[in-house]
């Protein structure tokens, strides 16, 4: 058994309303020097040993995001 | 007549309704603007619904912090009656004056549907015109409805009797003890997910039933 | 990401005849690029090519359709024109319902898109319908969504529909719009090409119509709004790149993550984010457009506003040629100042950007201090980008060069205009000689009961509750009827009552059948549900959509459709006010069932006076009004059934539809439900379970043709006195029958058919959807 991050992102180019509000809020709270924030999703998958990358990229391109507006990174944790 | 604020935040909704619901029952209602530190006077204040700031970061986390949400929490602190509907219940937990927090509904969609509630607490500021254990119709509609608190403070709603409204027929978004709306302890302070706003005539709505809530509080506490 | 952004400005143009232009990758043919190069007598610059290609797009330019739409206005009379204050060729119809309140309405499609990207897709369909209400000044009051999938029960639309109605349900609630109706319709030629029109309705003061134009020199252009990205750019990003080579569009939706030949993305250092392959998919930020509505209102009220044009397909190359061409001098756009997201953005991408959520205004000098205020009320980013001149030029510096320089109207109006060749298929003949007459019918009581049922819970009969669950229909206070009714309803003004209710319909069968009737039976419908809710059917808007218009078939299609929604309204006499078009609804050579939506819209002087759906009282009689004969053909129980569609559509009679009309706006009736998909049998399904009232009803005729029939012009009422209305009915010379009476029990009963009690008929007629999609 791995524990597996995967960490989808919107793309780079897409809007992102929920980063941008966040933004927007910071300096109204008092708090300077933030530019700019994105907000994505972070799943954590318990899997087998014989789940493979490549299966597991699977998972995270057609499943976990759209690939149209979205990227992801995949990570092994120990 | 008696003075009842309703708070506009970017991407509130149901203000217009709240104020409308208002003056159907007798009161007069008085725009606030969240960016104001400034109640206008008013005896009492609605934190109507909506999607504040998109409800991007949570529901109501955005807004607690607005200036005029300042002022509300001094003035209830100080007793004046003030009731959150579904945006408003979200903004009241965030901002600390009702316990709990709400949650993305169980079955992951917006609901919009015309509900069974009990009155389950009619000695609040603004349930007073219910009959204790009535059962009224008023429409819930939200994304993040799902009451969600530690066991200990679920018992203490429950041993204290502050959670004024259940949901009877079906529990619409998976909610605690069916817990549709609390108050605190001193029953000044009600929020509740379901939209009395929208149950003020039967023309607009399932029925009238959501109009005592306003009348409540202009009768029994304002007058 | 710092990049150099190479600048090809009119003077490098004129000097660099010869540059290849990569013109056919952004769609435009031989002739039209010859065209271009003779109107500027230059090669355009990339800037402009990116304006002239997206603007002579069909969807932009309506080239193939134009010669046939043209036919509306010829069809429209003095007397159809008198109550319409704008009509085709502004953002909306706008039409005067009287107490000084005059109402906009239009209904669009986002059809691509939402199969791309289900939920970002329907989302910004909903986002876009409703700036273009608002760009004509008026505050947008409620939505409606006419969607049509694949069969409910394929994978796909398994992916495409839970995306679509969250969508069309997350932009919508969180705007405060009301969902007041709509269709749902499964069809397996709607697989690869789902179908999501959307539809705003909004009201002004008569004296607030705001039109498009940019008039007075001197007079600022502000953009106001979003900040413009690289959203939908993904065709001119051709323009950024050195080479042409090694494009992939990338708007492919990923259905089957095993068949992508990807490389698995696990080194983060690999991410692609490459320009090239930038989606044409834009996300929309309903929070945005919910201040950016508030915005605008309150400009309105300032009366600080020349003219006004929202951002939708084609962004600001549509805005701003569009403002200028239809004013009364030039513009100079400076476009430097555009407030943008990314980084290194060319001239060509900044024109061509489908950013969501911006408007563009023009403003008096003096009062651009004011308007300035108001967006930072509403923390609303607001640019001054440019200035209306005395020249009948659109020109557009980027920091002191010309990038644009053409004459407005060749861009936004005088778009290329297509005679495509029209002719109807010879199929149709085989078609229209398959007629439904020899499909074994039920015949026993057993078996018409068990087929009442069956089609109660099929797809497209069964309820709507599932998805009309995730809309708020009550925001805003002023729904009077909403989904299951058959047309929504809301209040206008809380003074009077004064209403208007809306439907929107087609039977795409019909059509595909008989392309003329076809279109005719949807207006008949959506005129009917109108008249049903108790309202005055008055104007008519339509989203036509279609399948290849390069299909002569198609074009057939479509050139009778368009002939019988003309033909059709000017017999009702209610103007259409606008409109639609959706081509290349198909995958490879197979075309959608060609899909005319047809929007009415009625007035309602008291709302209190609406008629509600469904049965009356215990002991009202039940009354059928209209006339029903053996017409199966393109029937719903065919379809369910036998999987059969062939022969003719059941007879239009639009003179009987506005004699009903009139008769039940006479009063008299204590609801009503039309007749339509599924006929009697399903509108006393329906009528008992949305009343929760059970009936008693006797047939007349064969029972199976009573039952299952879709002659049109037919409607079900309950009356308290049954006498009056009949004598009613007699003196309009509108054919009856008495079909039985409302019940105090909890069944439909029907003599020699049986008893269907509502809990059964609940659990089958709800069942199906949630089952379907969870």
């Amino acid at each position: 058994m791995a524990r597996v991050v995967v960490d989808v992102m919107p793309k780079p180019e897409i809007l992102d309303p929920q980063g941008q509000a966040v933004a927007n809020a910071l300096p109204r709270l008092g708090f300077t020097g933030i530019s700019d924030v994105r907000q994505g999703k972070h799943f954590e998958l318990e899997v087998d040993d014989s789940v493979d990358d490549e299966t597991l990229a699977k998972i995270a391109i057609g499943f976990l995001s759209n690939p149209v507006i979205e990227d992801f990174v995949v990570r092994r944790l120990s | 007549m008696s003075k009842i604020g309703v708070i506009t935040f970017p991407g509130t909704l149901d203000d217009t309704d709240a104020a409308r619901a208002v003056r159907y029952a007798g009161g007069e209602p008085v725009a606030l603007w969240h960016g104001d530190a400034d109640l206008r006077g008013v005896d009492a204040v609605i934190v109507p619904g909506g999607f504040s700031y998109g409800d991007y970061l949570r529901a109501g986390a955005i807004a607690r912090f607005a200036p005029v949400m300042g002022e509300v929490v001094t003035a209830a602190r100080g007793g004046m009656p003030v009731l959150g509907i579904c945006n408003g219940f979200q903004i009241l937990c965030e901002a600390g004056l009702l316990p709990g927090a709400l949650l993305r509904n169980a079955g992951l969609h917006f609901v919009c549907r015309d509900q069974k509630l009990r009155v389950e607490r009619t000695s609040t500021a603004w349930t007073g015109g219910y009959a204790d254990g009535a059962e009224i119709v008023i429409p819930v509609k939200n994304m993040d409805g799902r009451f969600a608190a530690s066991r200990s403070t679920v018992d203490e709603l429950e041993g204290e009797g502050r959670v004024v409204f259940r949901y009877t027929d079906v529990n619409p978004n998976g909610s605690l003890s069916d817990i549709a709306g609390i108050s605190s302890a001193d029953g000044r302070i009600v929020g509740l997910m379901p939209h009395p706003e929208h149950a003020i005539d039967a023309l607009t709505g399932p029925g009238d039933d959501g109009l005592a809530m306003f009348r409540s509080v202009l009768g029994t506490v304002l007058a | 990401m710092t990049t150099t952004v190479h600048v090809d400005t009119t003077g490098h143009a004129a000097s660099t005849p010869d540059t290849p232009q990569p013109y056919r990758e952004l769609g435009l043919k031989d002739d039209e690029y010859t065209r271009i190069r003779e109107i500027l007598g230059r090669r355009p610059t990339d800037a402009e090519l990116a304006m002239y290609s997206v603007m002579w797009s069909e969807h932009c330019s309506y080239k193939s359709s134009k010669v046939h739409l043209k036919y509306f206005g010829e069809t429209t009379t003095e007397e159809m024109r008198a109550k319409m204050l704008a009509g085709i060729g502004e953002n909306a119809g706008v039409v005067d319902i009287g107490d000084g309140w005059a109402i906009t309405f239009k209904v669009e499609s986002h059809n691509h898109p939402s199969y791309v990207e289900p939920y970002q897709g329907a989302a910004t369909g909903v986002g876009g319908i409703v700036r273009d209400i608002l760009a004509m000044g008026a505050r947008p009051l409620a939505v409606m969504d006419p969607l049509r999938f694949g069969a409910a029960d394929a994978p796909d639309t398994r992916r495409v529909l839970p995306g679509v109605v969250a969508g069309v349900g997350g932009y919508g609630n969180c705007l405060g719009l009301p969902n007041i109706g709509g269709e749902v319709v499964f069809d397996p030629s709607y697989q690869g090409n789902p179908l999501v029109n959307a539809l705003c309705v909004g009201a002004m003061r008569v004296e607030d119509l705001h039109l498009a134009h940019a008039s007075g020199a001197g007079n600022k252009v502000i953009l106001f709004g979003a900040r413009t990205g690289l959203d939908g750019i993904g065709g001119v990003s051709v323009l950024a790149s050195d080479t042409f080579a090694g494009d992939e569009g990338g708007t492919e939706p990923m259905l089957d993550p095993a068949s992508r030949s990807s490389a698995p993305m696990l080194d983060p250092a690999s991410r692609s984010s490459a320009r090239k392959k930038l989606p044409s998919v834009q996300v929309g930020d309903p929070f945005t457009e919910k201040v950016l509505i508030e915005c605008c209102l309150e400009l309105f009220r300032e009366g600080i506003v020349v003219g006004i044009q929202d951002l939708g397909g084609a962004g600001l190359s549509c805005a701003t040629s569009e403002l200028a061409s239809a004013g009364d001098g030039g513009m100079h756009v400076y476009l430097e100042r555009v407030p943008l997201r990314a980084t290194g953005m060319t001239p060509a991408e900044i024109l061509s950007s489908e950013s969501q959520e911006r408007m563009c205004a023009v403003v008096a000098p003096s009062d651009v201090d004011a308007f300035m205020r108001v967006c930072r009320k509403w923390d609303v980013i607001a640019t001054e980008i440019g200035e209306v001149t005395d020249g009948d030029r659109l020109v557009i510096t980027w920091h002191g060069e010309t990038v644009v320089d053409v004459p407005p109207r060749t861009v936004a109006h005088e778009g290329p205009v297509y005679e495509r060749p029209v002719s109807r298929p010879p199929v149709q003949d085989d078609i229209v000689a398959a007629t439904p007459d020899a499909l074994p019918r039920p015949s026993t009581s057993d078996e018409l009961r068990a087929e009442i049922l069956r089609m109660a819970g099929s797809p497209n009969l069964s309820s709507r509750r599932w998805v009309t669950e995730q809309y708020d229909r009550y925001v805003r206070g002023g729904t009077v009827l909403a989904q299951p009714s058959d047309a929504g309803m809301i209040r206008i003004d809380e003074s009077t009552g004064r209403g208007v209710a809306m439907s929107c319909d087609c039977n795409g069968r019909y059509t595909y059948l008989d392309p003329y009737a076809g279109a005719q039976l949807a207006l008949a419908e959506a005129y009917r549900n109108v008249a049903t809710s108790g309202a005055r059917p008055v104007a008519v808007t339509n989203c036509l959509n279609f399948g290849s218009p390069e299909d002569p078939g198609v074009m057939w299609q479509f050139q009778q459709a368009v002939r019988g929604l003309a033909d059709g309204c000017a017999e009702l006499g209610i103007p259409v006010t606008g409109g639609n078009v959706s081509f290349y609804n198909q995958t490879g050579t197979t075309a959608i069932l060609p899909t005319p939506v047809v929007g009415v819209l009625g007035v309602i002087d008291d709302v209190a006076s609406r008629i509600p759906t469904g049965l009356g009282a215990p002991g009202d009689t039940l009354i059928l009004l209209g006339e029903t004969h053996d017409e199966l053909a393109g029937s719903e129980w065919a379809h369910v059934v036998h999987g059969h569609l062939g022969g003719q559509p059941p007879v239009v009679n639009l003179a009987r539809e506005a004699v009903i009309a009139a008769v039940l706006r006479d009063g008299g009736v204590s609801a009503a439900h039309d007749l339509s998909e599924g006929g009697l049998a399903q509108a006393l399904v329906e009528s008992t379970l949305v009343t929760g009232r059970g009936c008693d009803v006797e047939l007349t005729g064969d029972p199976f043709v009573a039952l299952f029939s879709e002659s049109s012009a037919r409607v079900l009422v309950s009356v308290p006195d049954p006498d009056a209305f009949t004598a009613r009915c007699a003196e309009a010379g509108l054919p009856w029958t008495r079909l039985g009476a409302v019940s105090a029990t909890s069944s439909l009963r029907i003599e020699g058919v049986g008893e269907l009690a509502l809990p059964e008929l609940s659990e089958v007629w709800e069942g199906t959807l949630p089952a379907l999609f969870g």
